[in-house]
């Protein structure tokens, strides 16, 4: 065939600044990740690319994690930013089959900041933490410029007992697992989104923000066999199947159907025209277990308040190795692909 | 879901592919022409259930695609100054001008805003008197009588600082080139559903007579798409071809009166270039006379001059449903959503992201292993 000299009307794109989606989870972290931070710190644990790091420490197994919370506002039905940022992290070390025991917090204050909305961030972080069971062990304090900061950013770090003998990750993942969401979708990033838009809806749509290690714990102790858990924050089940099925090199085919999603966000997002599996959330996870295991964990974990619309969603595959397929409502067939930028409203 | 749920439900579908598969004799080429409807194909699948004698091809109803690359580098331009607040609907911000896009501008300190609509922008001219807001008026017919009512209330008000940058266009004169190529192989339209909902469907009339193919108003649901193709299909068994309405529900054959007359208020009928198609007469909207004082151009004086689109690109092709996208060299390669060359690759409802995205990466030459037969094909 003659060479085609194919020329489009759009010079390539230099990819010379961050830009707000290589923080969406998506494609651009990934690549983010991937070209700048892999190769400067490479090593096992954090090859590993799982929610933290397992470390063995004089025979002792650990699970270490930290994560940024810059989410605006600062309070938001369901929740505040402190909230997230126990919690978020308290997941982390979850999803490593870890209890989470001690958590750092790192605070950077914006100039003008009122006192009021500080002791409520940290009284939300104080009942958060008893709620988890951890203690905030440490911590440290900056305040930066007016303008230089959005109130309130928060870091935490979190260290964890890992209390299975599993080897939980995408690298356990085998065919033929089955696939469970704990809960129904998109709630957290609706809620930040509405108040953010000032859109108001009938039920007002609270945040999903909750801890989830004592579902995960009472799975461990029943002996459920889990080869990958995941919490599902930025990005959405899209994003973090796409990731399991190409760490894990297998295919991974989805239910639309078996997806649970509240009536509340599935208008939103229809009215938003965003789509809920990208959409995120704070306390939901993603369980692989083993098929012959798929019934018990759902019995288990529909006991759980947080977990109560647990719904097996899918499974894996050895066909179409790194690709994850979805059957749509009406029955046809489409690839499901990690988010890629932003999820930008669409014009009509 | 009421109105949703009842349009996405499989057994419905099923039957409707069944008469679909039962009635057609010949092979067809339909077009939607909303992007909206591309999206609803290929996020649901919907070919999968079609028979093969039926070919959609997607056409240029995507205001993200069809906008010219000078007009993307005009707001890009006015954006960077540092007075503006420039606002726009969220899927316009990827797309590349002639070298960057609004979201690159913006990560370099633009004040670039996503709204939801203009009246939103003109409720920041109202709390931003020393700035100036200037929104970008993208869109078909559905959302003019949106951006006329946000010009029309600012004048009303004698709101200064707020202009828009207009970038309308109308589907009846795209309808009408895409049938006049020598190139066309349209047998039969899936005409936009939300377009009609505001101008009714008596214009497509005339086009369907002069150009005998049926044009058959549809909505969005993927049961919508599939009536509407059967719809269509049996007009073209039956040599017909008839203007009919599938979108009862939302769509009246005069439309709606009130925002046709908001939209006249305001705008006049000019000639537009389309992306990737070039200059179609009578094909878009600019302010009249009495509203210039908000048009964006004439207040910035930005001139980005004409930027000409190498003829190698296959986006105008893709636009008039003359190549699918994958059968572009660079599709899912030196194309993708995150480094897009060409703007059917930015919104979700640009047929090559909508491929990108939906249909599996054929490119890859894994497609063999994608699953592609339905149940019941």
């Amino acid at each position: 065939m003659k060479e085609m000299n194919l020329s489009c009307p759009v010079p390539p794109r230099a990819d010379d600044f961050i830009v707000l989606a290589h923080g969406g989870g998506g494609k651009l972290t990934n690549q983010l990740i991937e070209r700048v931070f892999l190769p400067a710190f490479a090593c096992t644990p954090l090859e590993a690319r799982h929610d933290g790091a397992v470390l063995n420490c004089n025979g002792l197994r650990l699970a270490f994690t930290t994560d940024s919370y810059v989410v605006r506002p600062l309070v938001f039905p369901g929740g505040t930013i402190g909230d997230l940022a126990v919690n978020g992290t308290v997941n982390d070390l979850a999803m490593c089959g870890a209890r989470p025991l001690y958590l750092s917090a790192g605070f950077i204050l914006e100039e003008g900041l009122s006192m009021e909305a500080l002791r409520a961030i940290v009284e939300s972080m104080r009942t958060a933490a008893n709620r988890a069971g951890v203690q905030l062990v440490t911590g440290d304090t900056k305040v930066v410029d007016k303008g230089k900061g959005d109130g309130v950013f928060i870091n935490t770090a979190g260290i964890g007992a890992v209390e299975t003998s599993l080897e939980i990750g995408p690298a356990a993942v085998r065919a033929g697992d089955a696939i469970i969401v704990s809960g129904d979708l998109g709630a957290h990033g609706v809620a930040i989104l509405s108040v953010r838009e000032g859109l108001e809806f009938e039920a007002p749509i609270e945040s999903d923000t909750a801890p989830l290690w004592a579902p995960v714990e009472a799975l461990l102790h029943a002996g459920i066999e889990f080869h990958c858990l995941r919490d599902l924050t930025r990005g959405g089940l899209a994003s973090a199947v796409n990731e399991i099925a190409a760490a894990a090199r297998l295919g991974i085919e989805i239910s639309e159907t078996a997806v649970p999603v509240g009536e509340a966000v599935r208008g939103a997002c229809e009215i938003l025209g965003l789509d809920p599996l990208y959409v995120a959330n704070e306390g939901r996870f993603v369980a692989f277990v083993h098929e012959r295991d798929a019934d018990r964990t759902l019995e288990l974990m529909r006991g759980f308040p947080v977990c109560k619309d647990a719904a097996r969603i899918g499974r894996a595959v050895e066909s179409h190795s790194g690709t994850v397929t979805l059957e749509s409502r009406i029955g046809g067939h489409r690839v499901l692909d990690m988010l890629s930028g932003e999820q930008l409203p669409r014009i009509c | 879901m009421k109105f949703l749920d009842e349009y996405r439900e499989s057994s419905a579908a099923a039957q409707v592919a069944r008469f679909i598969r039962r009635i057609v004799r010949r092979p067809w080429t339909l077009m939607e022409v909303c992007g909206g409807q591309t999206h609803t194909i290929v996020k649901s699948g919907l070919m999968d259930l079609l028979p093969p004698e039926i070919t959609l091809v997607h056409g240029p109803g995507c205001p993200v695609c069809v906008t010219p690359v000078e007009l993307i580098d005009k707001a890009i331009a006015i954006a960077a100054r540092p007075e503006t607040i420039f606002c726009s609907f969220g899927d316009m911000l990827r797309v590349p001008g002639s070298s960057k896009s609004l979201l690159e501008v913006k990560a370099s300190g633009a004040d670039v805003r996503i709204v939801y609509s203009p009246l939103d922008a003109l409720k920041l001219a109202r709390a931003n008197p020393a700035r100036e807001v200037v929104f970008f008026a993208v869109g078909f017919e559905t959302t003019a009588p949106a951006n006329a009512m946000a010009v029309w209330q600012a004048e009303r008000e004698g709101i200064r600082n707020f202009s828009v940058l207009v970038a309308h266009v109308l589907v009846p004169p795209a309808m009408e080139a895409i049938l006049g190529s020598p190139h066309c192989r349209i047998h039969g339209f899936l005409a936009a559903g939300h377009v009609c909902t505001v101008m009714g469907w008596e214009e497509y009339t005339p086009i369907s007579r002069r150009w005998h193919v049926p044009i058959v108003v549809t909505g969005f649901e993927p049961l919508d798409l599939l009536e509407g193709v059967q719809m269509a299909v049996t007009q073209l068994e039956e040599g017909r071809a008839e203007v009919e309405n599938q979108y009862r529900r939302a769509v009246r054959r005069e439309g709606n009166r009130p925002a046709q007359e908001r939209i006249a208020e305001v705008f006049e009928v000019a000639p537009r270039k389309w992306r990737g198609i070039g200059e179609i007469p009578s094909s878009g909207l600019r302010l009249r006379e009495r509203y210039r004082a908000f048009d964006a151009e004439g207040k910035f004086h930005v001139d980005a001059g004409a930027v000409e689109e190498p003829s190698e690109c296959i986006a105008g092709l893709v636009l008039q449903g003359l190549k699918k996208p994958f059968e572009c060299p660079a599709f899912g390669t030196r194309c993708t959503p995150e480094t897009p060359l060409g703007a059917p690759m930015v919104s979700s409802e640009g047929a090559c992201a909508a491929y990108y995205l939906y249909g599996g990466r054929r490119h890859e030459g894994n497609e063999s292993e994608l699953p592609s037969a339905a149940p019941g094909r």
